[in-house]
This record gives C-alpha cells, sequence and structure tokens, in this order.
C-alpha cells in the first residue's frame, strides 16, 4: 500500500474549495465571484466533465435560476422544454386510474431540463467568471486541523490494484481553502465522513433516501406531446413501499422515464431496477415506448429526509449545501432549486460573515429552508402504508404544514425484514420485452467506465459474512438493489458461494452505502474521471 | 528541435454515437467529447523526447471550431509549449487537414511531426499519410518504439509479419500506435499553467486551402440491430437451423 504520509504532494491555495459541480456548488461559486470577484475559487468534480455525474427528474422550477443568472433563459440548453399538463394516475396491474394533481406538483411555469446539461452550462458561466473548474479530480479526504476543516486531499492517480503506485501514479493534490463546501449531492463520501466527524446529525431524525432510475427514450414519430408531465404511483409496488414514477414528454420525440423506490423498502428479496422495468411495461406507458429506442440512462439516489433529517449544514471551516445535506423536496419531487438557493445563500454568509458560522440557522430561516419545513411530514406518512400517506399528505397539505407535530424518519439500513419474516408479498410480474433486457444491459447506456487496474472503490468490511449470515439473514440484498449488477455472489471453487465486486459497473448512486443491513460497505471514490457519462440526464 | 503535435477533437470514446435525429450526421448536442486518444499518444510521446534530454519546443494544432480550444489546453496541460488552433465551423477531410498541418509545419520549420495513426471518429487513417507526402519528408507509420537520436528517428512498426525497424531521417512524419506509451495525467498545477500558455487561433480560411471536400457523405445509418439469438433442443434441430439458414 502506498504510504499516505510520505507522497510528496502539491499544495494550492485558494479562498473557497468547492467540493463537487452540481448546481449547488455552482450557484455557490457563481453567486460568491459575483459578491465578490476577488475572492479565489476552486470546484472539484470526480466526473469526467461537468454533468456526467449529474442524473435528475428533472422538472426546474425557474425562479432560482432567474436569480443566479437570469441569462440562462435565453441559453442553448441540450434539453429544454416548457412544461405543460400535469397528470397523476394510481396504477393498477392493467388500469390507470386519474388522481387529482398534488398541488405540490403544479408544473405550470416550469421547465424540462436535463441537469447534465443545465450543470454544463454553469460551469462555463464559472469558467467565465474566472472560477478554477477541474473535472476530473476527486476530492478524498477532508483536511483537518486543530478541529476545523483546513481544504481537501485530491485522490491519487495511476494506482495499481494492489494499491501501489503504477507508472503513470499521479498524487493528489492537497488543496488548502479558508472555506470547504460540500455539494456532493445525496450521500456524498466526504460529506458523510464530516457529519460524522462533527456529529452534525445530532438530535436530527435519521435521513431516509430513494433510489431513482432514469431513462431517456427515442419513440416512434407522433406519440410525444412536449412539456406534458404525469406522474403514477400504485403498481408495481405493493403499498408498504414507497414509490413512483415520472414521464416527461420532450421534443424530438424523446421523453424521460424513470421511476424511485424509497430505499426503506422491507423485502429483502424486492429488485428495485425490475420495479421500473415492470411499471415501463404497464399498457398505459408500454405503447408510448414499444418500437422506441433508448438513449441513455442511470440511476442516482435521493434525499427523501426533508426538514427534520437536515443535519447541521455548518461546521468550523466547512459547509454542506444542496443534497450533501439534504435540502430536496420530496412532494414536489425537486431538488434543483433547492440546491440552487443553499448554494446562493451559502455564498451570501461567507460573503457578509468570511465564515461558515451561523449558516444552518441562515438556511432554516430562509425561504429555501421555511418551504422544506411546511412539507416535513408528508414523506414520513407514507411510513404507515400508500393510503395512510395518501391521507396525511392532503391533511398536511390543507393546513399549509402547520400542524404542531413533525413526523419522525427512520433509518433506511435496519428497514428490511429478514427472510425468516416471510416479508416479500406475491408480485404478479409480466414477461419483459422491451430494452433493457436487465442491468448490465442499462448499464451500457450510462456509458460508465473505470480503469480496472485501480483498486475497488467500493470497500467492503467483513466480505466473510456475505456467503454466511447475510445470505442466511437477507439473501444478499447487495446483488438486488445495486442498479448496476456491482454486487454478485459467485462460485468459491470450494461448493460455496463468495462476494464478487464489479467496482467497474458503478454507476455511483450510492445505494450500497444506504442500504446494506450490516452498514459495512462503504463507497469511496474511485480515480478522478471515472463513473458514468451520462448524456443529457 | 521543433516537434508538431496533431490533436483533434473528436467524440470520446466512451459515448455512445448516435445519429441526430433528421439523419444529416452524428449527434453532438449534449456529448462529450475528447482529444483523439492516438493523438494523445502523440503528445505523450513528443513529451518523453524532450524529457529525455533533447532540447525541444512542443507545439500542439488543431483543426475545429472554437471549442477545440478545450483539447488544446489539455495538450497544453499535459505539457505542450504552445498551440494553435486553425479555426473553422466546416468539416476538414483528411486532405485539406494535411495540407493545414503542413503549412504550419513549413512555418514553424519543425523538425518532427507526430500525429495518431488515426482519429477515432472517421477512422481514415489518411491525414498522416498525405501530410509527408505532400511536404516530400520520410513517414514513419503505426510507430510502438521511437528513438530520435542524430537527426534520425527510428521507428518499430507493427506490421503483419511481426515487427519491422525503420530509420527515417528528420524532418520526418511519425503516426503513433497504441503501444508507443501510455499518456500521463494531467496535473491540477499544470491545467492552472496550461491557462497562460500560449493558445493562437488561425481562421482556416486564411491558409489559402481550397476547402473544396472530395468526398460527398451520401447518407448516415446506424448499424442493424442485432437480432437475438435463439435456443435449440437438440444437436439435430441445431443441424436443422444450420440447413435452414444455408450454413451447412
Amino acid at each position: 500500500m502506498t504510504d499516505q504520509n510520505e507522497i510528496e504532494r502539491d499544495v494550492m491555495e485558494y479562498d473557497v474549495c468547492v467540493v463537487g459541480a452540481g448546481p449547488a456548488g455552482l450557484a455557490f461559486a457563481i453567486r460568491l465571484k459575483q459578491l465578490n470577484p476577488e475572492q479565489m475559487i476552486c470546484v472539484l468534480e470526480k466526473g469526467s466533465e461537468l454533468g456526467m455525474h449529474s442524473l435528475s427528474g428533472a422538472v426546474l422550477e425557474p425562479a432560482a435560476m432567474d436569480e443566479l443568472l437570469p441569462e440562462w433563459r435565453d441559453a442553448k440548453l441540450p434539453i429544454k422544454v416548457e412544461a405543460k399538463d400535469d397528470k397523476f394516475f394510481f396504477l393498477t396491474k392493467k388500469k390507470a386510474i386519474r388522481f387529482p394533481n398534488p398541488p405540490q406538483m403544479n408544473n405550470h411555469g416550469n421547465y424540462i431540463i436535463s441537469l447534465g446539461g443545465l450543470v454544463k452550462w454553469l460551469g462555463e458561466q464559472a469558467e467565465a467568471l474566472e472560477i478554477d473548474v477541474f473535472p476530473g479530480f476527486s476530492g478524498k479526504e477532508a483536511l483537518i486541523e486543530d478541529g476545523k476543516v483546513v481544504g481537501v486531499r485530491c485522490g491519487d492517480m495511476g494506482v495499481n490494484a494492489d494499491g501501489t503506485p503504477g507508472s503513470a501514479f499521479a498524487p493528489g493534490v492537497d488543496i488548502r481553502a479558508k472555506l470547504t463546501v460540500m455539494g456532493e449531492g445525496c450521500r456524498g463520501s466526504m460529506s458523510k465522513q464530516l457529519i460524522k466527524r462533527f456529529e452534525l446529525d445530532k438530535d436530527k431524525s435519521p435521513q431516509t433516501y430513494g433510489l431513482g432510475f432514469k431513462e431517456l427514450w427515442k419513440v416512434p414519430a407522433g406519440r410525444v406531446t412536449p412539456g406534458s408531465i404525469q406522474h403514477t404511483v400504485g403498481w408495481p409496488v405493493d403499498t408498504k413501499t414507497y414509490g413512483g414514477s415520472f414521464l416527461y414528454h420532450l421534443d424530438e420525440d424523446r421523453v424521460y422515464i424513470g421511476y424511485v423506490v424509497g430505499l426503506d423498502y422491507q423485502d429483502p428479496n424486492f429488485v428495485p431496477f425490475e420495479a421500473f422495468q415492470q411499471f415501463k411495461h404497464h399498457p398505459k406507458i408500454k405503447a408510448l415506448l414499444e418500437g422506441g429506442e433508448i438513449l441513455s440512462s442511470g440511476a442516482r439516489t435521493i434525499i427523501e429526509g426533508g426538514f427534520q433529517s437536515l443535519p447541521k449544514m455548518e461546521m468550523p471551516g466547512a459547509l454542506l449545501i444542496g443534497c450533501a445535506a439534504g435540502t430536496l423536496n420530496v412532494p414536489k419531487i425537486k431538488g434543483i432549486h433547492m440546491a440552487l438557493r443553499s448554494g446562493m445563500f451559502a455564498a451570501k454568509h461567507f460573503h457578509e460573515k468570511q465564515s461558515s458560522e451561523g449558516f444552518d440557522k441562515v438556511f432554516r430561516e430562509s425561504i429555501a429552508g421555511q418551504e422544506l419545513k411546511k412539507v416535513r411530514n408528508i414523506r414520513p406518512g407514507f411510513n404507515k402504508g400508500f393510503w395512510f400517506g395518501m391521507m396525511n399528505a392532503a391533511l398536511e397539505t390543507i393546513t399549509f404544514g402547520k400542524l404542531p407535530w413533525t413526523i419522525k424518519n427512520h433509518s433506511d439500513h435496519d428497514a428490511l425484514k429478514k427472510l425468516s419474516d416471510n416479508a416479500t408479498p406475491e408480485r404478479p410480474y409480466v414477461e419483459r420485452d422491451l430494452p433493457p433486457r436487465d442491468r448490465l444491459a442499462s448499464v451500457y447506456f450510462a456509458a460508465t467506465e473505470h480503469d480496472e487496474s485501480q483498486p475497488a472503490h467500493l470497500k467492503v468490511a467483513d466480505t466473510n459474512i456475505c456467503a454466511t449470515t447475510c445470505a442466511e439473514e437477507y439473501g444478499n440484498p447487495c446483488t438486488k438493489f445495486c442498479p448496476a449488477n456491482v454486487y454478485e455472489m459467485i462460485d468459491d471453487g470450494n461448493g460455496g458461494k463468495k462476494l464478487q465486486i464489479n467496482a467497474a459497473n458503478c454507476v455511483h448512486c450510492k445505494a450500497c452505502d444506504i442500504k446494506d443491513p450490516y452498514e459495512i460497505i462503504t463507497w469511496t471514490t474511485p480515480e478522478g474521471g471515472s463513473g458514468p457519462n451520462y448524456q443529457n440526464l | 528541435m521543433k516537434i508538431l503535435v496533431g490533436v483533434k477533437r473528436v467524440i470520446d470514446y466512451n459515448v455512445r454515437v448516435q445519429l441526430k435525429s433528421d439523419g444529416s450526421g452524428v449527434e453532438t448536442n449534449g456529448v462529450k467529447m475528447s482529444v483523439n486518444p492516438f493523438d494523445e499518444i502523440a503528445i505523450e510521446e513528443a513529451l518523453r523526447i524532450r524529457e529525455s534530454g533533447v532540447e525541444a519546443e512542443i507545439i500542439a494544432v488543431s483543426i475545429g471550431t472554437k471549442d477545440a480550444q478545450q483539447q488544446l489546453r489539455t495538450a497544453l496541460a499535459m505539457g505542450a509549449d504552445r498551440a494553435v488552433l486553425l479555426e473553422t465551423d466546416s468539416e476538414v477531410q483528411s486532405l485539406d487537414a494535411a495540407k493545414a498541418l503542413l503549412s504550419i509545419a513549413q512555418k514553424e520549420e519543425v523538425d518532427l511531426v507526430l500525429v495518431g495513426k488515426q482519429a477515432i471518429d472517421d477512422d481514415a487513417n489518411q491525414t498522416g499519410q498525405m501530410l509527408a507526402a505532400l511536404w516530400g519528408r520520410p513517414q514513419a507509420t503505426f510507430t510502438s518504439e521511437l528513438t530520435i537520436a542524430d537527426g534520425k528517428a527510428k521507428s518499430l512498426r507493427e506490421v503483419d509479419a511481426g515487427l519491422e525497424l525503420i530509420e527515417v531521417d528528420l524532418p520526418a512524419l511519425i503516426t503513433v500506435d497504441l503501444r508507443l506509451n501510455e499518456p500521463r495525467f494531467v496535473k491540477m498545477p499544470d491545467i492552472m499553467k496550461a491557462k497562460r500558455k500560449p493558445l493562437d487561433t488561425i481562421a482556416f480560411a486564411d491558409l489559402g486551402i481550397s476547402e473544396s471536400p472530395k468526398l460527398e457523405t451520401v447518407a448516415y445509418e446506424p448499424p442493424p440491430v442485432r437480432q437475438a439469438g435463439a435456443k435449440v433442443a437438440d444437436v439435430p434441430a441445431l443441424i436443422a437451423a444450420l440447413k435452414d439458414k444455408g450454413v451447412l
């Protein structure tokens, strides 16, 4: 192994180092530079290019973009379609029953966009403002001195599988900064370290997550109504499982189709990817897709914990913004405007105070924090099943979230029931014929790439329990929830099974880090530039 | 010595190439673009020549839209000294690309031109050879090992029969193959340095090359979809199926 202390590293100094070039991080950098052009800011991005790891529905509520960069409306984005009509359905296996639109889902004035496309454009604006944006460089760990975050160590490049430096070895740079801003997105690996180190989740409800799948399809001419938005709940998941779909009609005969499953599901045999594929075979959906082709696909976990699970967003020398903290508005199923706003508020705060101190309060009291607080009880209401959740959501909505209680979230890793509890309901799934055939075929459309000579970036602390305790208790759920087939139990040559980690397939969704019932899987950053290369997702 | 390195901006090798919806070409909107991997090897080789002790100035040249500056910045961050963009919005075919690169090679009086053996977008494998011919200088193509000494270049080439070692007088043109080297990772401080390195832009139209495409693209079509396989019950059924397809 390489001794981390013996490597000579370049050191670069900045006023602010932002980790993650998503909407939160870029909005932070751009707003701070607008307020003070003297600030030296760098933005690290583990994707090979900006937007390559960004995946979202995405319907954008434009007000935050209008405030940040009003010229975005004239920008040439790869996908930008004005939202038109909204429809909300409850699905049974064969039928679709129209439900009234939940008011949070009214999309008038919004735009269907590709988050990757928006991020790429934001990155160009950042560079024009002389912000140093570094795609292809991952933030590996925070540099902490005397209880204060003082910067970031970037990941090494060219490390052999056994951990020794390879012929092209390039040690990661140390970036030292007055402020470090974590904009890694949902379940960021460094954010996770910092939340633990500074106990930022103390006295908060546990965080809870969803796993989202998304595909971009080109369908035969004449089927698409640009701007049409449709959401469904119900089939193919049972009422104990939180899940729903989105379907957004784009231009040029293209549609976004996706499915989100709450990672608090209980059945260890449940395969979220299969639920998404089954949904696509509902008669109402299949008719749209049949004969079309997939252009790209991907998966990403999303935050579902809301206000009560939001960790303290500040620590000495650093801030958490966007979904690295967890600012997504679940009932609206929108996170981009919240990420942008959290970044902008953080920039304003740092500009005024020159410190991270006090930001948590500022955010919670801001319009973004209040937006989140208002809807805090809707998602946890679904913990008691679908119908209770629907009624609770209606109640919370008509009372504007002013009811004097807050429903707690529970953590996802301990939500699974054991096999012996017989938690698997009957699932009358249909035989599928739409692509992709399986998860491997789906990964192909994510264009994911990891140099296979590097160490596996998914660390399993104890692989012995995989074939023994876990197989017996849960039947190796990692082999079922991973959307990219990274985890496989294979023949160990002695009549038993062993875990094989196909790290090169990973699409960086982080589901394993969240859902593994023994909490022994840790997602770490691979070599910079690795991972999916999403196109227009 | 002066080394000219060709740097082409191409669709990244990880991208699933798709046709534009109107069938007029390949979709590049929202698509990741990179330095042609063979050109990256050419840049790396130029750097290694310099690092071996030969005093060398490395000039990276690209032909294309303003966006190709991005790929030239990559070359500069790897270690090239300066860059030149021959800017045009039109498609440039191999012969015109060869003429354009040659005009810079002559203007700069370079001793060595290093280019990838082919670009991974059109896979033409022509520009290098055409450049050498127009230049009237020797060429060593598909080089997988290169040594420069005493005004000569020794190139080990991968050919059908095995390996071939040839020696050419400089100035010469070398096209590089996959096994020549493994390009280095770009370092963050070098990206910052690259921002300050000179990058000149010359309008392609000012080179005096008549942009007269010799090839006309008639149509673009995706490759046929692979048909799903079928399972047969036993050997006689397999033989029957193969006979059916006219294979047996």
